[in-house]
């Protein structure tokens, strides 16, 4: 069976002494975490290494010990170590020594109780014990929770360094009965900034969570709750944007620590994001607000407005002629026209009573911007959605009488072939009809069917006009979207310090000798990009698609109302 | 010790398998693929800046010119980062695993360790490529709910595509040593 032993890098230069560590017997390997140095008092070991192993739950025990002769081999020094074996029983016992600066070391095992004399291999991994340390390892996405029997063996040894923490507090500087060398004994590295940030952010986070309680308290008031009010909440998006944020707000907020890591990411996430969308909203305002380039966005909507409703009027002046040399029925396209045209011209009327006000309001909204891009950007889908309204007014309208026409027609077809549609039986049955019926049936028939064309085409024509604002409307919450949910704290984590977010390990042969242990270097191997985003990605309130292509083109043909895009808070029908 | 020897990949390019055997339990195998030539780098320069001349002498228009040499740039670079693999190669080592890594004709190397529990065998598996029928060694994945099943196979070589001979040799090392963990006492 082969031994593999565990060696930090940090402690190749250390004196000679004996090894403190983890031995994992299922796996056969020796995790060694430090090494305690000459002189020292057998029972103070055993003693500082048991109060160690109630603290943090890791089994440490003396593994070996650890030889470095700086000139020629010491006779009495091996002897000595040897005899080591019999005050620390453990089994085996681990023998690392190394000569000079020699980078080959020879490293051997005493057993005294083995069943098979036989010599084993041993291979000898140098891992780098800061970094496993800080690491977190990222399980494979579909094996997510297995039972800890079947845990890897990796994750057994950085779990193992991770949770030996306070082993690493005491340095080289400290008064104590024990002398180690591990990758902190150089002394304990601790940063002021990061000290103060943390004295801060308890005051800061209290009063934060007071605010929010306020805010949260006027939302939440029944003055808020009537029909017209609600209504209008539910449907801007810019009200749901606040929301979300002010739900992350709460997150950051609360004063409980993060129990695990993904709480911790997904906190520091919700900061950063939070920090680089003001930031983002605020340069937008002010460059709206200097040269005085929002009057000028005022004052070009109104004359925007009138174009739109201008070309409207053109459109249905095509319409009502021979649109694409098609020939229309006279009377139901002149209807149709006029009743549209005259929609039209209440819009125009509106919008010019709302001129002198546009400026003001535009003025006090875009201040809004500095709450974050997103919300300007909800905002300018909101404001997209109002100037359109007559478009999405006009597909309802054709959409409801093409609709009406399509199941008009398909009944009095079921009519004309003698069948009929079962309601309790939700089937198609076939039914004898009297002559007057079949007669006004078939009336009927022929005249939604030739009037069918005029009408398809309005609908035909509206839809693709509202499809179009369908698809900017979507264009921008994708945006919104993405800002929301991109793990940014995890991605700029990942590009400075990739071995905090470790996929894997990966091993490089150092150089070999023979006779000597096989010698590998363990390195982290950094989580990939698009595993960062996957893992660490924010939920946001909407989910796309709604519907899928087919059951979409269905709806389409059928003349049934579309809503491309759904709010998680929907209710389905 | 080291030796190297010649084959030919699947569609006929030559190749080289280099193994290594660093101690009882540990081998390297690697095959690499030709290097970028310099005639092939040349001929697609070349093409791509006398199409962007053409272009520029109908519009009269100098953006042409700095756009065809942004996009040979731009495009030199994907290729050599992204598509161009060097050399293939693995690393069995007795007791911890196998490790694959892919080496890039920039130099980024990309690796993924696969441990021994997780390892139920290497294999040499057949499968349909374009228009051919083609050998591959893969790696056969235990499922940890059922050790008989396989949950999934991992290919290697697959830019590189050895022939049978050359896949026979990189099996026959994996295998030796892939029987030392079922000689040793079972002990996870």
């Amino acid at each position: 069976m082969v031994l593999k032993v565990f060696f930090p890098l940090c402690c190749s230069s250390a004196d000679s002494g004996i090894l403190i560590g983890r031995w994992i017997s299922e796996q056969n390997s020796a995790v060694i975490l430090a090494v305690v140095h000459f002189p020292f008092i057998p029972v103070q070991v055993k003693q500082y290494l048991g109060e160690v192993q109630r603290v943090t739950k890791v089994s440490v025990s003396v593994l070996g010990s650890w030889s470095n002769s700086k000139q020629k081999k010491e006779e009495s020094l091996s002897e000595f170590l040897e005899d080591l074996g019999t005050i620390f029983c453990h089994e085996p016992w681990i023998q690392i020594s190394k000569e000079g600066d020699s980078k080959f070391w020879s490293c051997s095992t005493l057993q005294k109780h083995s069943k098979n004399p036989q010599e084993e291999e041993i291979i000898l991994v140098y891992y780098d014990q800061r970094k496993v340390m800080l690491s977190h390892l990222h399980p494979p996405l579909d094996t997510a929770g297995q039972g800890a029997e079947d845990a890897s063996k990796l994750s057994a040894i950085f779990d193992t360094v991770a949770r030996s923490q306070v082993l690493f507090m005491t340095d080289r500087y400290d008064e104590g009965p024990i002398k180690l060398t591990h990758w902190q004994s150089d002394g304990v590295e601790a940063s002021i900034i990061v000290e103060l940030l943390k004295q801060a952010s308890v005051p800061a986070c209290m009063l934060l969570a007071f605010l929010l309680s306020l805010l949260s308290g006027i939302c939440r008031s029944r003055v808020l709750k009537f029909w017209p009010l609600s209504f209008l909440w539910s449907k801007l998006s810019t009200c749901e944007q606040l929301g979300h944020r002010l739900q992350h707000l709460q997150v950051i907020s609360s004063n409980k620590k993060a129990q695990n890591q993904n709480q911790l990411m997904r906190k520091a996430n919700i900061f950063v994001s939070l920090l680089v969308d003001v930031a983002l909203g605020i340069l937008l305002m002010s460059w709206l607000y200097r040269k005085n380039r929002i009057g000028h966005l005022a004052d070009t909507l109104i004359p925007v407005a009138d174009h739109v409703a201008e070309e409207l009027q053109d459109l249905l002046q095509w319409l009502m002629g021979a649109p694409a040399g098609l020939k229309m029925n006279r009377a139901l396209d002149q209807v149709l026209g006029r009743f549209f045209l005259y929609h039209i011209h209440l819009w125009i009327s509106y919008i010019h009573l709302l001129s002198p006000f546009i400026e003001m309001i535009l003025w006090y909204v875009g201040l809004s911007a500095c709450l974050g891009l997103t919300v300007a950007l909800c905002i300018l889908s909101d404001i997209i959605a109002l100037l359109t309204f007559h478009i999405y007014c006009f597909y309802v309208y054709g959409a409801r009488l093409y609709c009406l026409k399509i199941y008009g027609l398909s009944s009095l077809w079921r009519l004309f072939r003698g069948k009929k549609w079962n309601v309790l039986r939700q089937r198609v049955d076939s039914c004898s009809y009297d002559l007057d019926q079949l007669f006004i049936g078939t009336l009927l028939f022929t005249i939604l069917l030739f009037l069918l064309p005029t009408t398809a085409l309005y609908y035909l024509v509206f839809t693709l006009l509202r499809l179009l604002v369908v698809i900017v409307q979507g264009l921008i919450h994708l945006l919104v979207d993405l800002i929301d949910s991109l793990p940014l704290y995890s991605l700029i984590l990942r590009l400075c310090r990739s071995y905090r977010l470790a996929a894997g390990v990966k091993f490089r042969v150092l150089e070999q000798q023979d006779g000597k242990p096989l010698r590998l270097l363990m390195q982290i191997n950094p989580l990939s990009y698009g595993g960062v985003v996957q893992t660490y990605r924010l939920p946001t309130y909407s989910c796309y698609p709604r519907d899928s292509w087919a059951s979409l083109c269905k709806k389409l043909f059928l003349g049934e109302l579309i809503y491309p895009w759904k709010h998680k808070g929907d209710k389905q029908n | 010790m080291a030796e190297e020897r010649r084959f030919r990949s699947a569609s006929g390019v030559p190749i080289a398998l280099r193994r290594r055997q660093h101690s009882a339990s540990c081998r390297e195998l690697a095959v690499r693929g030709p290097r970028l030539q310099l005639r092939s780098l040349s001929a697609a320069t070349s093409a791509v800046w006398l199409a962007a001349y053409g272009l520029f002498a109908v519009s009269e228009n100098s953006m042409v010119l700095s756009a065809a040499i942004f996009i040979t740039l731009i495009g030199l670079i994907i290729y050599l980062h992204f598509v161009k693999i060097d050399q293939e190669s693995l690393l069995v080592i007795g007791s911890l695993g196998i490790q694959v890594t892919s080496s890039y004709a920039s130099g980024k190397e990309s690796t993924t360790f696969i441990e021994m529990g997780q390892v139920k065998d290497v294999v040499i598996n057949e499968a349909i490529h374009m228009q051919k029928v083609i050998y591959y060694l893969c790696i056969l994945l235990r499922d940890p709910e059922d050790p008989q099943r396989v949950s999934e196979v991992v290919p290697l070589f697959q830019s590189s595509k050895p022939r049978l001979d050359c896949l026979i040799e990189v099996y026959k090392s994996c295998q030796e040593i892939l029987e030392q963990r079922k000689t040793a006492p079972q002990s996870s």
